[in-house]
């Protein structure tokens, strides 16, 4: 059976800043696959280009090399208007909330939104019922869909930005570091929140993060993205207890328990190294 | 923090005293305009034999006095002011609209487009807008109509340069994005997303551009390009005022000070309306 | 024994009405060496806390309360960062950049910070500039000094940063790892750790990272909408937290190791200008009571572990 999602050699490459030209390679020769149900960890620090290659799945952003291939048919190359339809199947979660909503619209309003460009037959009552449905599902208050988004808290808004994701009913999910942005004690809401309806609605999902330990609660595999390079490709476990690549190591290494007598020995054992020459900043 | 945005402005607005002092004083000239002259005794071309160039409160029922002609100097000014105030808002709102989509479009598509599009306005810019304002003259007549084509045509390059510049900001921010993600058009997002949030600007803009259509109209007529005598405008009056200056002042002096007050108020109002809708005050 | 920095009853205001408050009546002390970690979530009024303190406050916030650097009252004193440098104050944020000048060459500001400290000439200054690139650890000093502050990455910011802050007496420093990957933060949290040990410098870090805590600090305090909920030494209270909000917090925290679902607290912390009469904690807590909204919990304890809680977790405390 082949695979719902398949990225071959995927690179995407931006217009370096300064004006003598050449191009930054933000993504280089990604490949890997997802299956339907599937839900796939990716982690990396910043300017890695896991944000870009979500986006490149999505077709927010152009391929330079490679291709992508959602239920066999090659996406990369689908212009951007005949794109739509596919809106209705690939879907994305935004890491800051806040910024992801139009503040001079409510949040029913926004919800509604997918449902008018991609559903318009449906009648104004209809799309109603689905979005109060909707809010329901991820556990918002039927009360705030008036209210405009600086009224929500970050927890609330980010349900609202998963309503919206899941409402046009995606067979795949993106979440672009979707917890990032909350406090501790409210991340494990959202978390529990997309792991349940991953499990109800069978969802594919490439789940971004920087937080390994986040992406090991929800994903049974993960990629590791470094420099743009998917440096490692394996099952959860694997990775945590025995990793190939040295970054993963370093990375692994450098996740701090919440233990004073383990916490205070990694960062001893940090090299009072010198850190390289500066290198021109890298701006992705 | 309330609501929408436009119930804080409100709010904000109601707390600036001076905002609400002018909006008050507009209010009063706005209905006075309307519906003053049907109030009146006289009529505005009507004239009166026996009151000729009589100062104000003296002759009978002639609160701001007669022009030369015998003509009530209180109701040509309210007419007048009509006059101006409709080819002003008249103006700006074909401005406003014309230069917001111009601008939104720009800004949105960016690249050679917007290039093409800005350069167009850019040489617009350069033309002498007396030098077309006369040829648009020569070939359409005088009239309000061609005095809100010459004002409307250039009114609107200003307006589009700052659409563009916003419209440019706003379509690198997360929920157009996400708009693009939920299946949005060109059309919708620009109509949904850029142009509603790009309102504050383009309000304060609008409103601060309303006393410049007026006083261009002024220009206009002192070149002698303006409305004809019988729909006088203010800036009418005030020419006939200025000749008359020696011997009849309040013949300049009332429909100067009206023009004066409705241009000082809807400036403070406008500040007020850019202070409201700033974020950082909020 | 007085302590280094003392604080006590800090209630910082801001404008508007009616006026938010963000700290709460909040009292504290550092001695000298010492590192405590303030830990909280949005809301807590952690950073308004220390901004007060350095004197950094916006303009539209009134701080009142005693705070006190080495005796002296701080508060309302001077505002400018030099000044503060002079006392023996030094700061780092989150984001480097607040502390470099953009348009100037880190030598030039290292150079200018060592001419103001020290009083020296120019030649001295350079040698005092390179000595301070060194103390963070960062090569080759000499080339570093001709770039410009946007050329070097996150990381190297943050240690010029530090570097900046001519040997303070104490340091202030606001969540300075929060921007950086998780491999360079582990670096910059070595470097504060052996600053502390070089330079004999007590240490006041506000974060959100449990983690970091862990790593660096000697005392806890951990806030919750303004006030301090408990405080500690850091290992009995991670390890056995009295109150209800460090339990969740501690829960909450993912874990490598840790699979299904994550613990959580539900709800969100009230946001400055949104609380209420009563323990603030109380409409998330799974052990509220009926007089949990009515009286608020005030900080007891012994001397080193305090709990504002009116059921606190009981046990053996060896403070």
């Amino acid at each position: 059976m082949s695979a719902m999602l398949e990225v071959r050699n995927a690179t995407v490459t931006f217009p370096r800043p300064a004006a003598d030209g050449g191009r930054l390679t933000a993504v280089g020769g990604a490949t890997f696959a997802l299956q339907a149900g599937e839900i796939l960890g990716l982690v990396g620090e910043s300017g890695c280009g896991k944000s870009s290659l979500g986006r490149a799945i999505l077709g927010l952003v152009p391929l330079a090399a490679g291709e992508i291939r959602w239920r066999g048919r090659r996406i990369d190359t689908v212009p951007r208007e005949a794109f739509r339809p596919l809106r209705r199947e690939l879907q994305l979660v935004f890491q800051d909330p806040a910024a992801s909503f139009d503040p001079r619209m409510t949040i029913a309003e926004s919800v509604a939104e997918p449902l008018r460009a991609l559903v318009p037959q449906l009648s104004a009552p209809d799309r109603a019922a689905r979005v109060e449905a909707i809010l329901g599902e991820v556990g918002l208050a039927v009360e705030l869909a008036a209210r405009y988004p600086h009224q929500l808290s970050g927890g609330q808004l980010q349900r609202a930005g998963i309503a919206r994701a899941l409402i046009v009913d995606p067979a795949f999910l993106v979440c672009d570091e979707p917890v990032s942005a909350l406090d501790v004690s409210v991340q494990g809401q959202i978390v529990n929140l997309l792991a349940r309806i991953r499990r109800e609605r069978g969802l594919a999902c490439l789940f971004i993060s920087h937080n390994l330990a986040v992406v090991a609660h929800l994903a049974e595999r993960i990629l590791v993205m470094h420099r743009g390079r998917i440096i490692e490709d394996g099952l959860r476990d694997e990775i945590l207890q025995a990793p190939r690549h040295p970054y993963t190591r370093t990375l692994l290494d450098s996740v701090l328990a919440v233990e004073p007598v383990a916490a205070r020995r990694l960062i001893a054992a940090r090299p009072s190294s010198r850190d390289a020459v500066a290198a021109p900043e890298l701006t992705p | 923090m309330t609501g929408s945005l436009w119930s804080e402005v409100r709010a904000a607005l109601a707390r600036d005293r001076l905002a609400i002092t002018c909006g008050a004083i507009l209010a009063v000239l706005a209905l006075a305009a309307i519906a003053g002259p049907s109030l009146l005794d006289y009529r505005e071309d009507e004239i009166d034999w026996s009151h000729m160039a009589a100062p104000p409160f003296e002759a009978a029922g002639h609160w701001l006095g007669t022009d030369r002609l015998g003509r009530d100097l209180l109701v040509r000014t309210l007419y007048g002011l009509r006059v101006s105030l409709a080819i002003a808002l008249a103006a700006t709102f074909v401005s406003l609209v014309i230069g917001v989509a111009w601008g939104a479009f720009a800004g949105y598509w960016r690249g050679r487009t917007d290039a093409l599009m800005m350069r167009f306005v850019d040489v617009l810019y350069a033309l002498p807008q007396v030098f077309f304002v006369i040829i648009l003259t020569v070939v359409f007549g005088r009239g309000p109509l061609t005095i809100l084509a010459a004002i409307g045509a250039f009114g609107w390059l200003t307006m589009a340069r700052i659409v563009r510049g916003q419209a440019l900001a706003l379509r690198e921010r997360d929920f157009i994005e996400a708009a693009v993600v939920g299946g949005a058009g060109t059309a919708r997002i620009i109509a949904r997303h850029i142009v509603p949030n790009l309102l504050g600007p383009v309000i304060v803009y609008a409103t601060l551009s309303l006393p410049q259509a007026i006083l261009l109209e002024s220009f206009l007529n002192f070149l002698g390009i303006g409305v004809q005598e019988l729909l006088a405008s203010l800036s009418n009056l005030i020419a006939d005022g200025a000749a008359e200056m020696e011997t009849a002042p309040w013949m300049l002096a009332v429909p100067a000070t009206c023009l004066m007050l409705v241009v000082f108020c809807i400036n403070f109002l406008g500040d007020s309306l850019r202070d409201a809708l700033d974020p950082r005050e909020r | 024994m007085s302590a280094l920095l003392e604080v006590r009853d800090l209630t910082v205001d801001f404008a508007g009405r009616p006026a938010p408050r963000a700290v709460d009546g909040v009292a504290l002390s550092v001695a000298a060496r010492e590192r405590l970690a303030i830990v909280g979530e949005s809301g807590s009024g952690k950073s308004q806390l220390l901004l007060a303190c350095t004197g950094l406050l916006a303009a539209n916030g009134s701080a009142r309360g005693p705070v006190r650097f080495e005796g002296r009252e701080i508060l309302g004193n001077a505002r400018s960062a030099a000044a503060a440098r002079g006392r023996g104050i030094g700061f780092v944020f989150q984001d480097a950049s607040g502390s470099l000048t953009p348009h100037r060459r880190i030598g030039d500001q290292l150079v200018e910070v060592a001419m103001a400290s020290a009083g020296t000439g120019r030649r001295a200054a350079v040698d005092a500039a390179v000595e301070m690139l060194g103390r963070v650890r960062l090569a080759e000093p000499a080339s570093l000094m001709a770039r410009y502050p946007h050329e070097l990455s996150g990381g190297m910011r943050q240690r010029v940063a530090i570097a900046l802050m001519a040997r303070p007496r104490i340091l202030f420093a606001d969540d300075p790892t929060t921007a950086l990957d998780v491999t360079v933060q582990a670096d910059i949290l070595a470097l504060l750790a052996q600053l502390c040990e070089d330079l004999g410098m007590a240490l006041l870090i506000v974060t959100h990272d449990l983690g970091i805590v862990a790593a660096l600090a000697d005392r806890v305090a951990v806030m919750y909408a303004g006030r301090v909920v408990e405080v500690g030494m850091a290992a009995a209270l991670l390890s056995r937290p009295r109150h209800p909000y460090t339990a969740g917090l501690l829960a909450a925290v993912p874990r490598l190791g840790g699979r299904g679902e994550l613990a959580t607290i539900p709800g969100a912390p009230p946001a400055p200008g949104e609380w209420f009469r009563g323990c603030r904690f109380a409409p998330r807590c799974p052990h509220r009571a009926e007089h949990c909204g009515v009286d608020d919990p005030v900080l007891a304890g012994p001397a080193a572990r305090g709990v504002a809680c009116h059921f606190p977790h009981t046990g053996s405390d060896t403070a």
